[in-house]
C-alpha cells in the first residue's frame, strides 16, 4: 500500500500546470517525431538532452516519456498510412494496417491503435507500478559480482538475441565498449585511448554519441538514398469504430498487452518479437482468417498493443536496475546520468518522488495521447507531407546546435562528424546500432562494477562469482552464447528422432 | 503543396557510377564534383572500406552469389586495426597503477578488449568469405535500390565542417544559417531565396529559445552586442 501512496504523491506532483505542460508538450513532439520519417523517440531524446541541462530533472524527465510512449503512437500512423514502417516495432502493424487504409478502412485501423495503445499503455503502466518495486528490493541485495554479471548479460542479450547476424553485434557492441574507454579511468586516473588530446580526457560525452549516432548517421544515411518521390499518404477522416470493430479488438488488445510487457521488461526485449508474436497469435486465433493479408482488424490491434505495453515494460529494468533494453531507455539512462543520478536501485529509494512522478506523468501522458491522436489523426497525417530536404537539413542543423552546447567547443563538431560518418558506416554495412548505445552507456559500468568485485577478492578472478544470481546468470548468458551450438547438436537431431519416431 | 516541387535537378546531372565500388570518404567536401573525380586515394579511411587490397580471393565457395559485398572486408579490417590500437595504448601509454585499493588497474579491460576486436574481426571475416552480408538499414525515405549518392553526402558533409569551423568566429546564428541552408542545397532544394529565409529565421529563433532563454551554449560571434 505504500506503492499506492506513491504513486498518488507521484499524481499530486503532476498536476501542476508547469509539469503538465511538460508531458503535452512531450506527447505532442513524440507523436510527431513518431509519425515523421527518419527520426524516431530515441533520435530525439538524445537531440533535446542538451536542452534539458537547464530545466528541472522531472519536468524532462517527464516530456522524455512522453516522447517514448508518443512515438509508438506516432509510428502506427505512419504505417497504416504509407505502409512504410519508420521504427521497426511498427514494421508487424503496417501488414494488416495498410490493407486496411487501402480498402477504405484507414479510420477504424487509426481507432483501433490508438484506442488498443492506451489500453495497453495503462494496463502496462500499472503493471510496471506493481512488478517494479519488488523487483527493486530484490536488486538492493545484489552485490558488485551480481551486477557485473547482470551487465554482461545485457551486453549479450542485446547482441546475440536481436538482429539476424550476432557477429555484427558483437562488433557493433565492441566498437561501443571502445567508445565508453576513451579517456581517464574513474579508479586510477589513467588517461586512455586519449592520444594525448586534452578535450578527449573526460571521455565523448553520451550525448555527442547518441546524436551522432542517431541523428547524424541517420541523416547522412537517408541522404545517400533519398527516394526521389515519397510513397503515398491514404487520405483519412476522423478515426472511428464500429460495434464489429470494437468486438473484434479488445481480446487482440489484452493478448497484446500481454506478450508486450515482459518481452519489454527482459533485457534482450524490444517491440520486434512481441509484436510478431501477437500477429501471429491473432492469426491463429481469429474468427475471419480469410481476412489476413487483406486488412484484418485484429491484426492492427494486437501488435499495436504489444508494441505500447512492452514499452511500459522497459521501463522496469531501466528504472529498477539501471538497465537499457531499448535504444530510448538507453538515451534516457544517459540523460539521469547527466543530471547527476546514479541509475540502479537506489534510484528508487534516494529520488523516490521523481521516479513516481515520471510513472504517474506516465499515465497522464496516455491519456493526452489518446485525446491527441483520435480527433487529431488527420492533421498529424498531414506532417506527412514535409519536404525531405527541409526535415533532414533540420535534423542536421538541431544535431549540430545540440552537440555544440555540451562543452560550448567546436572540437565536438568534428567528433559528432566522425561519429556520424561511423553510423552512416554502420547503416551500410547492416551493423546493429543497439549494441553501441548500450556498450557506450553500460560499458564503464561494468567496469567499474567488475573491478570492485576483483578489489574484494584481491584480484582473484573467483571475486567475479557472487551468490547464486551470479551463477544462474552465467548459466544463461552460456546458453545465449551457445545456442547455435545447441540447436545443431541436441535440438536437430531431438527432432530429427521425433520426426523418424 | 509549396514545398513539392524540391529536387527539381534529381536524376539529371549526376554521371552514373559503378554501383557495387564505393570510394571511400576523404574530408574534402566543399566542391560538389568531388566524387567525379574517380580515383581518390582509396585507404583513406577504412571503415567504408575500398575494395579490400589485403585480403585476397578467400570467397570461393559462395557459388553463384549475386555480387559478393567485398566492402566488409573493409570492416573487418577497421575492427582489427581498432583492437591493435587499443593494445598498443593499453601496453604503451597507459601508465602503471596498480594499488590495493584497485588490483587490476586500468590495463587489462582495454587488452581484453583489444583482443576480443581482434578475434571478432577475424570471425567477420570468414563470415564474409562465406557468402555473409549485412543487411543496410531501410526506412521511409530510404530507397535502397539506388547505389549511395555521393555527391549529396559529401555536400552535406561540407556544410558541416564549414559550420564547424565558422561557428566560433562568426556565431552560431549566421553559421547556422550557412548550415541549413547548405543542407537543404545538398539535398536538392533549390528554393534559394525561400531557404534563406526559413535558415535565418531558424538560426534566429533557436538561438533566441535555446541560447537566451534556457542558457544553451551558444556563441553569438561577430553578432555579439546586436542580437
Amino acid at each position: 500500500m505504500d506503492n499506492l501512496g506513491n504513486l498518488l504523491d507521484g499524481f499530486a506532483n503532476v498536476v501542476t500546470p508547469m509539469n503538465l505542460l511538460f508531458a503535452l508538450l512531450g506527447v505532442t513532439i513524440g507523436t510527431a517525431v513518431g509519425v515523421l520519417p527518419g527520426i524516431g523517440p530515441a533520435m530525439t531524446v538524445a537531440l533535446l538532452l542538451p536542452v534539458t541541462y537547464g530545466m528541472e530533472p522531472v519536468q524532462a524527465l517527464i516530456m522524455f516519456a512522453g516522447i517514448f510512449y508518443g512515438g509508438m503512437y506516432g509510428g502506427s500512423t505512419t504505417s497504416i498510412l504509407l505502409n512504410t514502417p519508420g521504427e521497426s516495432s511498427s514494421v508487424v502493424t503496417a501488414i494488416e494496417g495498410n490493407k486496411m487504409a487501402k480498402a477504405g478502412r484507414a479510420a477504424q485501423a487509426l481507432a483501433t491503435a490508438a484506442i488498443g495503445s492506451f489500453v495497453a499503455g495503462t494496463i502496462a503502466t500499472l503493471l510496471l507500478v506493481v512488478v517494479t518495486p519488488p523487483m527493486v528490493q530484490f536488486a538492493i541485495s545484489l552485490g558488485a559480482p551480481d551486477y557485473f554479471a547482470v551487465m554482461l548479460l545485457s551486453f549479450v542479450a542485446v547482441t546475440a538475441v536481436l538482429g539476424s547476424s550476432r557477429v555484427r553485434g558483437f562488433a557493433s557492441l565492441l566498437i561501443g565498449l571502445t567508445i565508453g574507454l576513451i579517456g581517464i579511468d574513474a579508479v586510477s586516473g589513467q588517461q586512455r585511448l586519449t592520444f594525448g588530446l586534452p578535450q578527449l580526457a573526460d571521455g565523448i560525452d553520451v550525448v555527442v554519441v547518441a546524436v551522432g549516432i542517431f541523428a547524424v548517421g541517420e541523416a547522412l544515411w537517408i541522404a545517400a538514398h533519398l527516394r526521389r518521390k515519397s510513397g503515398e499518404v491514404i487520405p483519412v477522416g476522423q478515426p472511428w469504430m464500429g460495434k464489429q470493430d470494437w468486438k473484434r479488438s479488445w481480446k487482440p488488445w489484452l493478448r497484446g498487452t500481454a506478450l508486450g510487457f515482459p518481452f519489454g521488461a527482459v533485457p534482450a526485449g524490444g517491440a520486434e518479437i512481441p509484436t510478431f508474436l501477437s500477429y501471429t497469435t491473432e492469426k491463429k486465433l481469429s474468427k475471419h482468417p480469410e481476412e489476413f493479408g487483406r486488412g484484418a482488424i485484429e491484426g492492427v490491434a494486437g501488435p499495436e498493443a504489444a508494441n505500447n505495453a512492452s514499452a511500459a515494460g522497459t521501463l522496469v529494468p531501466m528504472l529498477a536496475l539501471g538497465l537499457p533494453t531499448n535504444a530510448t531507455a538507453a538515451v534516457m539512462l544517459a540523460a539521469l546520468q547527466q543530471w547527476g543520478f546514479q541509475p540502479g536501485p537506489l534510484l528508487f529509494t534516494r529520488e523516490s518522488a521523481l521516479v513516481w512522478t515520471l510513472i504517474a506523468s506516465l499515465f497522464i501522458g496516455n491519456l493526452l495521447l489518446l485525446v491527441l491522436n483520435l480527433p487529431l489523426a488527420p492533421a498529424w497525417a498531414r506532417l506527412l507531407r514535409i519536404p525531405r530536404p527541409y526535415l533532414y537539413a533540420g535534423i542536421i542543423f538541431f544535431a549540430t546546435m545540440g552537440a555544440y552546447a555540451v562543452n560550448a567547443q567546436p572540437f565536438d563538431l568534428f567528433l559528432l562528424l566522425t561519429l556520424g560518418l561511423l553510423g552512416f558506416g554502420m547503416r551500410r554495412f547492416g551493423l546493429p546500432i543497439l549494441p553501441l548505445i548500450v556498450g557506450v552507456i553500460l560499458g564503464p559500468r561494468a567496469e567499474l562494477q567488475g573491478r570492485r568485485a576483483l578489489q574484494l577478492s584481491g584480484g582473484e578472478l573467483h571475486g567475479l562469482v557472487g551468490g547464486w544470481v551470479s551463477w544462474v546468470i552465467y548459466a544463461v548468458i552460456l546458453v545465449v552464447l551457445l545456442w547455435p551450438l545447441v540447436g545443431r547438436f541436441v535440438v536437430r537431431p531431438l527432432r530429427g528422432r521425433l520426426v523418424t519416431g | 503543396m509549396s514545398g513539392m516541387t524540391t529536387r527539381p535537378d534529381r536524376g539529371g546531372d549526376q554521371p552514373p557510377r559503378p554501383p557495387a565500388v564505393e570510394t571511400s570518404v576523404p574530408p574534402i567536401p566543399e566542391q560538389p564534383g568531388a566524387e567525379r573525380t574517380p580515383d581518390l586515394p582509396g585507404a583513406a579511411w577504412p571503415a567504408t572500406g575500398d575494395v579490400p587490397p589485403t585480403v585476397l580471393e578467400p570467397a570461393v565457395e559462395d557459388g553463384p552469389a549475386p555480387k559478393p559485398d567485398r566492402a566488409q572486408y573493409g570492416v573487418c579490417a577497421f575492427l582489427a586495426l581498432v583492437g591493435g590500437l587499443i593494445i598498443v595504448d593499453a601496453t604503451t601509454r597507459i601508465g602503471h597503477a596498480i594499488s590495493t585499493a584497485d588490483p587490476i588497474g586500468p590495463k587489462p579491460v582495454p587488452i581484453l578488449l583489444g583482443v576480443l576486436l581482434i578475434i571478432v574481426a577475424v570471425i567477420y571475416a570468414v563470415d564474409v568469405a562465406r557468402g555473409g552480408t549485412g543487411e543496410p538499414e531501410a526506412g521511409e525515405d530510404v530507397d535502397l535500390s539506388s547505389p549511395i549518392d555521393w555527391r549529396t553526402v559529401l555536400l552535406l558533409i561540407g556544410a558541416f565542417l564549414v559550420n564547424a569551423v565558422l561557428i566560433d568566429p562568426l556565431g552560431w546564428v549566421i553559421s547556422g544559417t550557412i548550415l541549413f541552408w547548405g543542407s537543404a542545397f545538398a539535398l536538392g532544394n533549390r528554393h534559394y531565396v525561400r531557404n534563406l529565409l526559413i535558415a535565418v529565421a531558424l538560426s534566429l529563433v533557436t538561438f533566441y529559445t535555446f541560447a537566451i532563454g534556457l542558457g544553451v551554449n551558444l556563441p553569438a560571434g561577430v553578432l555579439q552586442g546586436i542580437l
